[in-house]
């Protein structure tokens, strides 16, 4: 760990004025400074600003403070009720201590689990050094993403909460230098492309505040499903989270996101096209699920990992419309 | 170092041990009573002190740097950064480090786990083989020093894979009898098969530590050792100092798997640190450092060949097994462990070899050998039973051996055929349809499985002294230790059988090395080894206490024959008295006191099984049937353990609270084995990639099964004269092979390479 000076801010406008990197529950953070992954010269502690509740917006939808823990929010009233794909997903993540600690903006912003990534001696990585290289490529690459690789990073995106928001069409605020903006969560994760580095929308000294979600969807189903070698403090191998709505025994409409496969949490658009209008069968849904995986592109030990996203995404969305 | 009731115990008794003491107004039976540990409320208020909490004035901090190439040789050492780090004492190398002795090879009494001391030379065997050391004021600073040493290296391209065939080197033949190839080939009903298990590591969730801690020329280490008298004997070895001049103390111990059996190179690194700096050093093993610098149990590759008659007799069994180990030592795992005698066969051959890899030095963990033996062996019989269409505890019932074929002993206590039949009846077996995925259950495909489980049954030589003192207290001394499971309590249990003291005038004081020596805690075998000493040094001091009684004038008992008094409920009375009445004779610190004493003291002695001439011409085993459920959902590949009933025979058992704490305990790494753990080594590097808690799957909470644990309590007196065996390995052999046959019978798929993963199961 680097030696670094420590501030915190009371307000968001003192926190932006800082200009350091903020740290809430420090899971992500602590954890990568101690690796010597991250190494900032100045931490603001954002934990003492006025952003940790979960409040009803006029038009019905919600506002998640950035500094709501991940275990109140998955056990927040509303989100239990209106937003279940969300809970589920908080309570499928890391462990009880560690769900204590994180924070939504944290957890939006947690960084992958590639152990190539997270181990200095490896020069080679594109994400810690751009252009050195990937070291994953050709190496233990069990746990890698699958869909939205490329030739330069195929580190998988870990949270599970920020798969059930891409499903739930959640906004991020954020607020820096030039003030407030909007980001759409489907536009805030950047694919790998040539500048892995690069992870999200954010601008530098930008801090996320809230997050929204959109008005629950009336008589739409919730479900997220976390396919995982033990039951409990593991990422995923794949997991889907869906919110549906059927009637008359066919998809009226279908919002699907994927986990532990992508280089982002991974909404599946293809699958969603093909699913709308047509019967909530078992045939429909594994034909969205292979058009979801059709552009995966496997490594030498996770192939399995295809076949499993698409039994995932397949019973996900049965569970949704059972 | 002491473990005491009194003080702290009464306030933080958990209902349970409460209830023991109170029932213990009698200490009569406490042999073989659930009674709860002695040391754990010192566990759960967190105050029993472990290696690394030792603290002591003007104590400094050592940090290793290890090699991050798994082969090769360094080329250079550059430590002036590290030395320019803010509180750095001491950065020590190959360059400028005392050399270190080598302990002497194959001395029984002084075993190193890894033979090369560090820095011996510039080559680099494996991946994170330290190449320095860096001590500085604080921890902060030692590590952030340590990652600014620059070494390079000549690196060559390690080798570590899993795939240790083809071998061209020479087999060891550990077994035979008959003629097997000839006998296979003849067999009406065969199997041929290659089963694996990976590189595990032990992880206990005690880090090594070592604290070192110079005094003129007499060196203490507080230790996380499994043995204190033989890291002792090490020491003074490696150190170059008479073994007098060292002192191990362990009080207690997170555990250690057999990980911690014997030293590893940090321990030495530590002392000669703390030698050079005349400061008190303290070394403590990262988790990462766990996976490539303390052991690991090797990766196995075992075929077994089974041939039987078409009613499924055994004709014929084969077991060729390799193990990698490392470039330093040569590790044997011993797969053959429980091959030759679980099975009446009349040709039989154990072979096994061993194949060089770029990784640490393997170790002992729990049930070396036996373990991974089992699997392969289990499954083999699991796919015979299949190949003969006959129900897998009917093949093991009909195979059973009435002695031991690989040396013609007579078992002393063999009870197999009993846990096969009371867990199958414990289990349900009957109702188990053979057809592949033919069992339901709530939508859910059942699998069951089972497999039958051996470990070897020791005692070996151990000391110990015990005090009757004035204070009304009794004392017993053993420098052995307990690494967490219950040896504290055991040695109280026979204390208060002999004494009837209750536990809070009972103290036990172990893991010091200038103690009476005691056993290593390892292969089962403390119980049985401590359990006859305890009880000779206990009535050697009860004897001097009724002499002194009878001859000590002013007491009520003065003139009495010594013979014809007893110690009852910690009093001495005629035997005429009835015992336990409160009017039966006196106290029995009353006698001390009216004696002018401050105590009696008895040492009481055990020998090595080995020597002993009613138990060495025995063959003497614990055994086991193991059977699991899991629970398969194929639409989306998840596999769960469901279920685990297991019988275990193990004689007599001290501690059934302790002793099923155990069994249960390792059902769970069982799962782990079987499902989860495995140590993957880079291919390009050589370092163990998923070195953390995180990415290095165990068992969690929620993947532990249901279990059900019985043990059949016969008491094996060749043994000892409690007629106790062991219990801390058998639990884990023959958990994973009674999952993968489990895991067979509910998906049709037979994983022969642990551990079984999603992606072997996706082909169901």
């Amino acid at each position: 760990m680097q030696s670094f000076s420590f501030s915190k801010a009371q307000t968001v406008d003192e926190a932006t004025g800082l200009g350091g990197r903020y740290i809430g529950g420090g899971t992500t953070l602590v954890d990568l400074m101690k690796l010597d992954v991250e190494t900032p010269k100045t931490l603001v502690d954002v934990t003492g600003l006025p952003l940790a509740a979960v409040e009803k917006l006029p038009d019905g939808g919600l506002r998640i403070g950035a500094l709501v823990r991940n275990s109140d929010l998955a056990f927040d009233p509303t989100v239990k009720a209106e937003y279940a794909v969300l809970s589920e997903a908080l309570l499928s993540g890391a462990s009880a201590q560690l769900r204590n600690m994180a924070t939504t903006g944290g957890n939006l912003l947690q960084r992958t689990r590639c152990p190539y990534f997270r181990d200095t001696s490896y020069t080679n990585c594109n994400k810690r050094n751009p252009g050195s290289g990937c070291a994953a490529m050709d190496g233990h690459n069990r746990m890698m993403a699958i869909l939205g690789t490329s030739e330069d990073c195929i580190a998988t995106h870990p949270s599970d909460m920020a798969v059930a928001m891409t499903a739930l069409e959640a906004t991020v605020h954020v607020q820096g230098a030039k003030g407030k903006r909007e980001i759409a969560i489907g536009e805030f994760y950047k694919l790998p492309g040539t500048t892995p580095n690069v992870e999200n929308a954010l601008e530098p000294g930008e801090l996320i505040t809230h997050v929204t979600l959109p008005t629950p969807r009336r008589g739409s189903k919730q479900v997220y499903l976390k396919l995982r070698d033990r039951a409990s403090y593991e990422f995923a191998l794949a997991s889907a989270a869906v919110v549906a709505e059927t009637s008359g025994g066919h998809v009226r409409y279908v919002r699907v996101a994927l986990g532990g496969v992508g280089t982002r949490p991974w909404r599946a658009h293809e699958a969603e096209a093909a699913l709308v209008g047509k019967p909530a069968t078992a045939e429909h849904f594994r034909a969205a699920a292979e058009a979801a995986l059709k552009g995966a592109k496997p490594q030498t030990e996770n192939g399995f990992k295809v076949e499993l996203a698409k039994r995932c995404m397949t019973r996900a969305l049965t569970m949704a419309t059972a | 170092m002491t473990v005491s009731t009194t003080g702290t115990a009464p306030e933080t008794m958990t209902g349970a041990t409460a209830e023991a003491a109170g029932a213990a107004a009698s200490q009569h039976g406490i042999i073989g009573r659930p009674v709860a540990r002695i040391d754990g409320p010192l566990k759960t208020t967190g105050t029993a002190e472990y290696a690394g909490d030792f603290h002591l004035p003007w104590m400094a901090f050592a940090v290793p740097v290890q090699a991050t190439v798994g082969k090769g040789t360094i080329r250079s050492l550059d430590v002036t950064a590290a030395e320019a780090v803010p509180g750095v004492l001491a950065v020590l190398h190959r360059g400028n480090m005392e050399r270190l002795y080598r302990a002497v090879p194959n001395d029984p009494n002084a075993t190193v786990s890894e033979t090369r001391p560090a820095f011996e030379d510039d080559r680099i065997y494996y991946w994170g083989q330290y190449v320095a050391l860096v001590v500085a004021e604080s921890l902060e600073q030692a590590t952030a020093a340590a990652a600014v040493v620059k070494a390079e290296y000549a690196a060559e391209t390690p080798e570590v894979s899993r795939e240790l065939e083809p071998f061209a080197g020479k087999w060891n033949t550990v077994s035979t009898r008959g003629t097997v190839d000839a006998a296979f080939a003849a067999a009406a009903v065969k199997v041929d098969q290659t089963y694996g298990t990976p590189a595990e590591t032990h992880n206990p969730i005690e880090l090594h530590a070592t604290v070192a801690v110079w005094d003129g020329d007499r060196v203490t280490f507080y230790e996380s050792t499994q043995g204190v008298v033989n890291h002792r004997n090490a020491m003074a070895q490696i150190l170059g100092v008479p073994r007098e001049n060292v002192t191990v103390v362990t009080k207690f111990l997170g555990s250690g798997f057999g990980g911690k059996l014997f030293p590893w190179p940090h321990c030495a690194l530590a002392a000669v640190a703390s030698r050079k700096l005349q400061r008190p050093v303290k070394l403590v093993v990262t988790r990462t450092m766990m996976f490539s610098n303390v052991g690991h149990r090797p990766v196995t590759e075992q075929r077994f060949r089974i041939g039987a008659s078409a009613d499924g007799k055994l004709v014929a069994l084969r077991q060729d097994a390799l193990n990698h180990t490392s470039l330093v030592d040569s590790f044997d795992e011993g797969c053959g462990e429980a091959t030759g005698y679980l099975y009446s066969v009349p040709n039989l051959t154990v072979a096994s070899a061993l194949v060089g890899r770029n990784v640490g030095s393997p170790m002992a963990m729990r049930g070396p050998g036996a373990v991974p033996g089992l699997f392969a062996m289990e499954s083999a019989m699991d796919e015979l039973a299949v190949a003969l269409k006959m129900d897998p505890v009917e093949l093991r019932l009909k195979n059973d051996a009435t002695v031991d074929e690989s040396n013609g002993r007579k078992f002393s206590s063999r009870h197999l055929r009993e846990c096969l039949e009371t867990g199958s009846a414990k289990f349900g077996w009957k109702q188990r349809t053979p057809q592949v995925g033919s069992m339901r259950r709530d939508g859910k495909v059942l699998g069951w499985g089972m497999a039958a489980a051996s470990w070897g049954a020791y005692r070996f030589a151990c000391a110990t002294t015990v005090d009757l003192n004035a204070d009304g207290k009794a004392r017993v001394r053993c420098a052995t230790q307990d690494v967490g499971t219950g040896l504290y309590t055991i040695f109280a249990q026979v204390l208060a059988e002999k004494t009837g003291l209750p536990f809070e005038r009972i103290e036990v004081l172990l893991g010091d090395s200038s103690m009476p020596e005691g056993p290593l805690s390892g292969g089962s075998w403390s119980t049985a080894t401590v359990l006859p000493a305890v009880a000779e040094a206990a009535d050697g001091a009860i004897a001097s206490l009724l002499s002194i009684a009878a001859s000590t004038p002013g007491t009520p008992l003065a003139g009495a024959d010594a013979k014809t008094l007893r110690m009852t409920e910690g009093r001495v009375h005629r035997a005429t008295e009835s015992a336990g009445l409160p009017s039966a004779g006196v106290p029995f610190e009353a006698v001390l006191q009216a004696a002018r004493l401050n105590g009696v003291s008895a040492d009481g002695r055990s020998g090595s099984v080995f020597e002993d001439p009613k138990a060495r011409d025995l063959s003497m085993h614990s055994f086991g049937a193991q059977f699991a459920e899991v629970e398969w959902e194929p639409e989306i590949a998840r596999l769960r353990v469901s279920r685990v009933v297991t019988v275990i025979d193990a004689g007599r058992i001290i501690n059934p609270r302790a002793g099923a704490n155990q069994i249960r305990g390792a059902v769970v790494m069982g799962v782990g084995m079987a499902l989860l753990e495995e140590t993957v080594y880079d291919r390009r590097n050589g370092q163990p990639i998923n070195g953390n808690l995180a990415d290095y799957l165990m068992a969690t909470s929620a993947d532990a099964p249901e279990i059900d644990v019985t043990f059949l309590d016969y008491p094996d007196f060749a043994l000892n004269s409690y007629g106790a065996r062991g219990i801390g390995e058998i639990g884990l052999a023959g958990v994973a092979p009674a999952i993968a046959s489990a895991v067979y019978h509910a998906t049709g798929v037979r994983v022969r390479k642990l551990p079984i993963r999603i992606e072997d199961l996706m082909q169901a």
